[in-house]
């Protein structure tokens, strides 16, 4: 993976049943492995938003990916961004034994240090959350596990926001809207 | 348009109103407990729709398409769910690479039982949708006429392509309230994009200041229906051009200005000139690899333009200099008004030296050979062309005999071709052929097929016995299976592995199907025989014994440059 860079593809599509099927076919098809996948409701009703992580040595071979997808009749809009074009997070989730917390300086500590969201505590165990970029939350976790011993843990999949200020796809809407009302 | 009276109707007879609605008149499919209602109602409207029962769903699917080719209209299949669906995926997937316009409608299990392994239930959307434009699952009877007509606009428009309805059957049976609307519009869905005036005058500078200008034309141009308008924009520019397989028919054969067909088995010409232009106008093509053999040696020397209404094929095999994006009807006359009149004359007549040496290494002993032999493939296709003086829709299956077709039948008129080019599916001639003759009842059908690709569809000989279908089957049979043994003598050491057939008595099973037949081995009897065939009422097969060892040249060995060209007896160019 040296010299590949990140490259995060953003899809906006109709809630039409299989798109998420339609999209990965055309990863499986280009041979690109999905590092993260992230779905739900965008903020505009009625249209689902995928954010998909990969992996690529090509900017062209992205996009030609997204052109490809783009294409599909169900998808509204794709497009690919590199890291520093996007505001992103990712969420994870650690399991800790209360004891052991406890023997290492407890749950005070552990959120003062780590900048973390206790979730829950019980008798058993400690649940956290971190969010961050996909190296603070992995450190974190290398870090603990080392330290402390980590119990379960969990990562979502990439979110991201692009840093331009309106959503494209509005533009975009408002356009196809107009050019409806032409026919 | 919008039907006023709201009657409440079935399923079935609401899909059946609605693909009249639709101005289909014609449709290819087969019957099974799935899709019975459907067929049911479908005998209430025998006046409206001409139903086409086949022999087996891959013939429904490939004479729909052999239909949408000829016609420019849709093609329908009908047919029942889990086995009679996984029967169409070779078709739907042919239609896919081709870009052929289709709604095949297969009936689907009860909606209760979708997802339970219910008898004859198959996945159809997960495995459809990767090999066609759109797939949907109706499963509420009110969602028909909607999908139905996105189910045509999607594949008529824009690229044109193959949609899948899968309707399960309480969807069939339960009533609804019919009304129909045609949709023309999907906000995530433009099909014709819009075009950029600028890369329209990028494009019309470039191919004025063109020394060397060479046009590939592509199927885009007949999918269009832009054939006049390409051939102003060739003949004010006077830029030579050759075609792609698909592309073969957009512009007569004689025209002075058309110089063949490209790629693996194209003319030496054109392959030879697409590395020594200057300016390489690419319009309704996708540089498949049977095109351009390998991309790191193909036109590196010229800039290139590409029309397309596909996005996603501009810069997809070969960067582009100038991408005019949008549908050529519109795009061609566009630059044509742009162009200055040129003459190009040096240019042109510097194709000359390499269409002489194909004559003289190739084509002459294929269509004229003078110390007799074997009949040859070439001269076969050769006669039937002259005789139906090239007026003739031609359709081909798939291996040598196709390529002979392609090369050496002409056209005097658009969509006179009907090929499986992307996919190269073997089996796709008879039914393509027999979709055809409903596409154009009025045209003469003449089919190609070899010993092989007959075989692997020979069951729609009842179709056309039961339909009295008039097609003209020209099987060039050669006991092998001659593509793949031409690979074999050239590239696997000569061992024949596989590759030869052992044959029945086709005229025989041609016989037996009431379809006339006759069988030439001789030379001195193809001409007549080639005129008893055209002048008789009705299908006919006539088989001709064909050389066994023959070979399709020229020929750019896969994944060579386009100008290292083998011409037989172990010569290049
Ligand atoms: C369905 C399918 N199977 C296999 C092939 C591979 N193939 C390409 S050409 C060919 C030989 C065709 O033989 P025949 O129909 O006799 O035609 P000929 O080449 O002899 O003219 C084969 C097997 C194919 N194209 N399609
Ligand atoms: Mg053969």
């Amino acid at each position: 993976m040296e010299d590949k860079t990140l490259y995060t593809i953003t899809v906006f599509s109709e809630n039409a049943v299989g798109v998420l099927n339609q999209i990965t076919t055309i990863f499986t098809r280009r041979q690109l492995n999905i590092e993260t996948l992230s779905v739900s409701p965008s903020a505009i009703k009625g249209i689902h938003k995928f954010t998909i992580t990969t992996f690529s040595d090509s900017e062209e071979t992205m996009k030609k990916l997204v052109r490809q997808i783009d294409k599909r009749v169900d998808i509204l809009k794709a497009y690919y961004n590199v890291d520093y074009e996007l505001v992103h997070q990712e969420l994870a989730l650690y399991k800790l034994s209360t004891d052991k917390v406890m023997e290492h300086g407890g749950i005070e500590y552990l959120v003062r240090k780590y900048n973390i969201r206790i979730l829950e505590v019980t008798k058993d165990c400690v649940v956290f959350l971190k969010a961050g970029h996909y190296i603070e939350t992995q450190s974190l976790f290398d870090e603990l596990a080392e330290k402390i011993g980590v119990l379960q843990f969990v990562r979502s999949g990439r979110i991201a926001i692009t840093k331009s200020p309106v959503e494209r796809l509005s533009d975009m809407l408002a356009k196809r809207e107009s050019q409806k009302l032409e026919i | 348009m919008e039907t006023k009276t709201k009657d409440v109707i079935n399923g079935s007879e609401a899909l059946i109103r609605s693909l009249i609605a639709e101005g289909v008149g014609t449709i290819f499919g087969y019957p099974g407990g799935a899709i019975m209602p459907v067929f049911d109602a479908l005998y209430n409207h025998k006046e409206m729709i001409k139903h086409v029962l086949v022999r087996h769903e891959q013939g429904a699917v490939h004479a729909a398409q052999g239909y949408a080719r000829v016609s420019g209209r849709v093609g329908v299949a009908l047919v029942t769910s889990g086995p009679g669906t996984t029967n169409t995926i070779t078709g739907i997937t042919d239609a896919m690479m081709d870009s052929t316009p289709l709604v095949v409608i297969s009936g689907q299990v009860f909606s209760s039982l979708l997802g339970t392994d219910a008898f004859q239930e198959a996945d159809v959307i997960g495995v459809t949708q990767p090999v066609t434009k759109w797939a949907y699952q109706i499963r509420r009877v009110e969602e028909i006429p909607w999908a139905v007509s996105r189910a045509f606009y999607i594949a008529s428009s824009g690229r044109p392509g193959p949609v899948v309805l899968d309707i399960a059957k309480d969807a069939q049976l339960n009533q609804c309230e019919f009304s129909y609307s045609k949709v023309d519009f999907l906000r995530s869905y433009q099909p014709v994009p819009e075009i950029d005036e600028q890369k329209i005058e990028q494009a019309a500078e470039l191919i004025n200041s063109a020394k060397k200008p060479l046009a590939l034309i592509g199927q885009g141009v007949i999918l269009g229906n832009a054939e006049k308008e390409l051939i102003a924009f060739l003949e004010k520019g006077n830029i030579p051009f050759a075609s792609t397989i698909l592309g073969l028919s957009a512009v007569p054969s004689e025209h002075p200005l058309n110089f063949g067909m490209l790629g693996m088995h194209g003319n030496i010409s054109p392959n030879m000139k697409t590395n020594e232009c200057d300016v390489l106008i690419a319009i309704g093509m996708r540089f498949d690899d049977r095109v351009t053999g390998d991309l790191k040696t193909y036109a590196r020397q010229a800039k290139v333009i590409h029309f397309d209404i596909d996005l996603a094929e501009m810069d997809k095999n070969v960067k582009t200099t100038v991408k005019v994006l949008g549908d050529a009807k519109q795009t061609l006359p566009l630059i044509t008004k742009l162009l200055e009149k040129k003459s190009h004359e040096d240019w042109i007549s510097s194709f000359k030296p390499y269409i002489e040496k194909e004559f003289d290494y190739v084509i002459k002993n294929e269509l004229f050979p003078e110390n007799g032999g074997e009949i040859k493939m070439g001269e076969v296709v050769n006669k039937v062309s002259q005789a139906t003086n090239n007026e003739a829709v031609c359709v081909t299956d798939v291996g040598q005999h196709q390529m002979m077709a392609t090369r050496y039948f002409k056209h005097t008129r658009s969509r006179s071709m009907i090929t499986s080019g992307g996919l190269g599916t073997m089996g796709f001639g008879l039914p393509a052929g027999i979709g055809a003759r409903y596409g154009a009842p009025e045209r003469t059908v003449c089919i190609f097929v070899g010993d092989g690709g007959l075989q692997m569809t020979i069951q729609e000989f009842g179709t056309i016995m039961e339909h009295n279908i008039d097609i003209k089957i020209i099987l060039l049979n050669n006991n092998y299976l001659g593509m793949v043994r031409q690979w074999q003598e050239l590239f696997f050491d000569e061992r024949y592995s596989e590759t030869h057939l052992k044959n029945p008595d086709f005229i025989k099973i041609a016989d037996a199907y009431n379809i006339k037949g006759r069988k030439v081995t001789k030379r001195e009897e193809l001409d007549e025989a080639i005129a008893e065939m055209l002048s008789h009422k009705g299908a006919y097969l006539l088989e001709v014994k064909v050389e066994t060892k023959g070979m399709v040249y020229p020929m750019v060995p896969a994944g060579g440059s386009v100008t290292d060209i083998l011409i037989g007896n172990g010569k290049t160019i």
